[in-house]
């Protein structure tokens, strides 16, 4: 067990390393920090300063230990285009990007799965059928037209939502929330079942193809034998055996829902961390560009770490095939 | 094998050719394909798009890639069906008066050619990879196997999203505009080799044990050509499927990437680009602009996934 979490550290600090490297790199070697710094009538020797100063002539493997420390500090310079410290933007952002998320896998798991379940147990029932049909529908619709269509049906030629922005924020400390007011909800619900529509339709095809797995082996044939009832095999012993791979993928999947929480941001101008990098990438503003690519980086690696020791501990066969392949080295 | 070593060698070609289509008509591919009408409507439909995007400029009523041609008077005019609609514009037409139909043509073209160089790029990128993976093994297998795990645990869009940034960066603004088109489908090709060195690899640790390749070796051939002439021709079963799969994804990430405005440039607008540009005008009632590409798109992408998922159920030799 020790092993095993010592294996995955050492993994996700190789993999922050090698991220770190290459976000250091986009800063140090695209264009003059120096230029982006000064006005265009600084002197040779105000340039040459500021150059000292900022530690730019000294050697890169120092400037990149210099670095690193400094971003594991939260410090990652300032916006070129907005002139504000990059971790003041992001601590900025980062409560609407993970409130839109958070929201977002919540309703693809308390749907998902039930459908999953209900597709898994009745194969040939019409409305499984229709769930299908839609979710193959829904894996073809990318996210943006998805949001793009709802906007048109319930905020053009409905007028029910709001369709652009986050309004109705109450403040609880430095956080603010969208959950405590009707507004805050009216403007969050359209990106986030957009966000989760993709998310909802992979649950619900895994959680079927998990069911159907699942039902046909022996442990559940003899449960049926010794008369449980239907509840009790499907619920107690099928669902259970099947919730393993469903935690790994939700888990990866909260990674991804922050990607492509990018694209549902720039539909509806959602002011979070998406907009931010998008409008980064536009006018290459290498800061933000850098610090994000850092913070994903950071977010992936510990979804990973959490869904790897998840994993461990809800499935006793890995331990066990962990154990003995170790005792056999 | 006597008679028809006596003929002609053209004559042996087309024979052998002819034996080959008979063979896969008479082959349960084909009758899976036969039973399937979902498969042979989504087969259809792919072709058809293949077709438009290729013939174009001879099947588009209007030539909207030439800026000249379009008239500002025309802007703004809702599909032929609906009040105000022209019969010149059937799907009505855009901001700059140009005919929604014909820019959706052309898009798909733009739209097409991205998705399969960027799949074509990724497929023999991969392939070669997992090869060489597959058949070196030791420090280089496990090199690239982790960088390959490493990249699989980002979403192919963020990779795509990423690698154009720096890019971007890095290039000087003018030449960026020239390379767009490059950068896009390099961009893809980065997102997408994953799936097939995996593939590849696996397939090619199973085939490296086999007495043929054991064979060639002891008889002294290259381990190169080995790869290349022994190996690679049985394992690139799979790679089929995942191309299939894998351009689903590549046309949805282009249209992704066109949307967000860092994708295709605006004077060869693609799927994304067209939604973008009609997404500015939703507000104001012009619909048509979005949701025409939008359909287009969805069809598309519909009728390769089909595909795909079909292919994979047919070439799967356990399904049957």
């Amino acid at each position: 067990m020790i092993a095993f979490i010592i294996q995955r550290l050492f993994q996700a600090v190789l993999v922050m390393l090698v991220v770190a490297l290459i976000s250091f790199s986009l800063f140090q070697f695209v264009g003059d920090p120096i230029n982006n710094m000064v006005g265009v009538d600084s002197t040779i020797e105000q340039r040459e300063a500021l150059r000292e100063r900022l530690g730019l002539n000294d050697p890169i493997p120092v400037q990149f230990a210099t670095w690193v420390g400094n971003a594991v500090q939260g410090e990652f310079g300032k916006s070129y285009r907005m002139g504000k410290p990059v971790a003041d933007l992001i601590a900025e952002r980062l409560p609407a990007t993970l409130e839109l998320v958070g929201l977002s896998a919540v309703i693809a798991l308390l749907v998902g799965i039930p459908m999953g379940i209900y597709t898994g147990l009745h194969r040939e029932n019409w409305l499984s059928k229709v769930f299908l049909a839609t979710s193959l529908i829904g894996i073809s619709i990318p996210t943006f037209l998805i949001g793009i269509l709802l906007i048109l049906i319930f905020g053009v030629w409905l007028g029910w939502l709001p369709t652009f922005g986050r309004q109705g924020l109450v403040d609880i400390g430095l956080w603010q929330t969208s959950f405590l007011t009707a507004k805050g909800w009216s403007h969050i619900i359209m990106p986030a079942i957009t966000l989760a529509l993709f998310q909802l339709t992979l649950i619900m095809r895994l959680v079927r193809a998990e069911m159907l797995e699942v039902l046909r082996t022996d442990y559940i044939k003899f449960a049926r034998a010794r008369g449980l009832t239907n509840r009790a095999v499907n619920f107690g012993h099928a669902l259970k055996n099947t919730l393993v791979p469903v935690i790994t993928i939700t888990g990866l999947q909260i990674g991804s829902l922050l990607a492509f929480s990018i694209i549902t941001e720039t539909v509806f101008q959602w002011p979070g961390m998406g907009l931010l990098i998008i409008q980064a990438i536009s006018f290459v503003d290498i800061p933000i560009m850098s610090s994000y690519l850092v913070l994903i980086a950071l977010f992936f690696v510990l979804i990973n770490l959490i869904v790897d020791l998840l994993y461990y501990t809800v499935d006793p066969r890995l331990r066990i095939e962990r154990t003995s392949s170790t005792g056999g080295h | 094998m006597q008679q028809i070593d006596t003929r002609a060698p053209s004559d042996h070609h087309t024979n052998r050719l002819i034996d080959a289509i008979r063979r896969f008509l008479d082959g349960d591919v084909f009758y899976s394909f036969k039973r399937s009408p979902i498969t042979i409507i989504a087969f259809f439909v792919t072709m058809l798009m293949f077709l438009a995007a290729i013939f174009a400029p001879w099947i588009a009523p209007h030539d909207t890639s030439n800026i000249a041609s379009l008239d500002l008077m025309n802007a703004f005019r809702p599909p032929a069906w609906t009040a105000g609609g022209d019969q010149l514009f059937p799907l009505g037409t855009d901001d700059q008066g140009r005919d929604v139909l014909s820019a959706i043509i052309f898009g798909l073209r733009i739209s097409l050619y991205v998705g399969f160089a960027g799949v074509i790029l990724a497929a023999v990128f991969g392939t070669l990879l997992g090869l060489l993976s597959g058949y070196v093994g030791g420090t280089l297998d496990s090199i690239i196997m982790r960088i390959a795990d490493i990249q699989l645990t980002f979403p192919s869009i963020l990779i795509a999203l990423l690698f154009d940034g720096i890019v971007r960066s890095v290039m000087s603004a003018t030449m960026h505009k020239d390379f767009k088109l490059t950068v896009l489908v390099l961009a893809i090709a980065a997102s997408q080799w994953v799936n097939f060195a995996r593939t590849v690899r696996g397939s090619t640790m199973v085939e490296k044990n086999k007495e043929y390749v054991q064979a060639a070796r002891v008889i002294g051939i290259h381990p190169v050509l080995i790869m290349l002439r022994h190996v690679l021709p049985n394992v690139t079963g799979p790679v089929l499927v995942i191309g299939t799969l894998s351009l689903a994804i590549a046309i949805l990430t282009e249209a992704t990437l066109s949307f967000l405005g860092v994708g295709v440039p605006v004077t060869q607008p693609s799927l994304g680009t067209l939604i973008r540009i009609g997404n500015d005008f939703l507000f104001s009632g012009e619909w048509w602009m979005t949701i025409f590409p939008g359909i287009a798109l969805v069809i598309l992408v519909l009728a390769v996934n089909l595909l795909g998922d079909w292919m994979r159920d047919a070439l799967n030799p356990k399904l049957r």
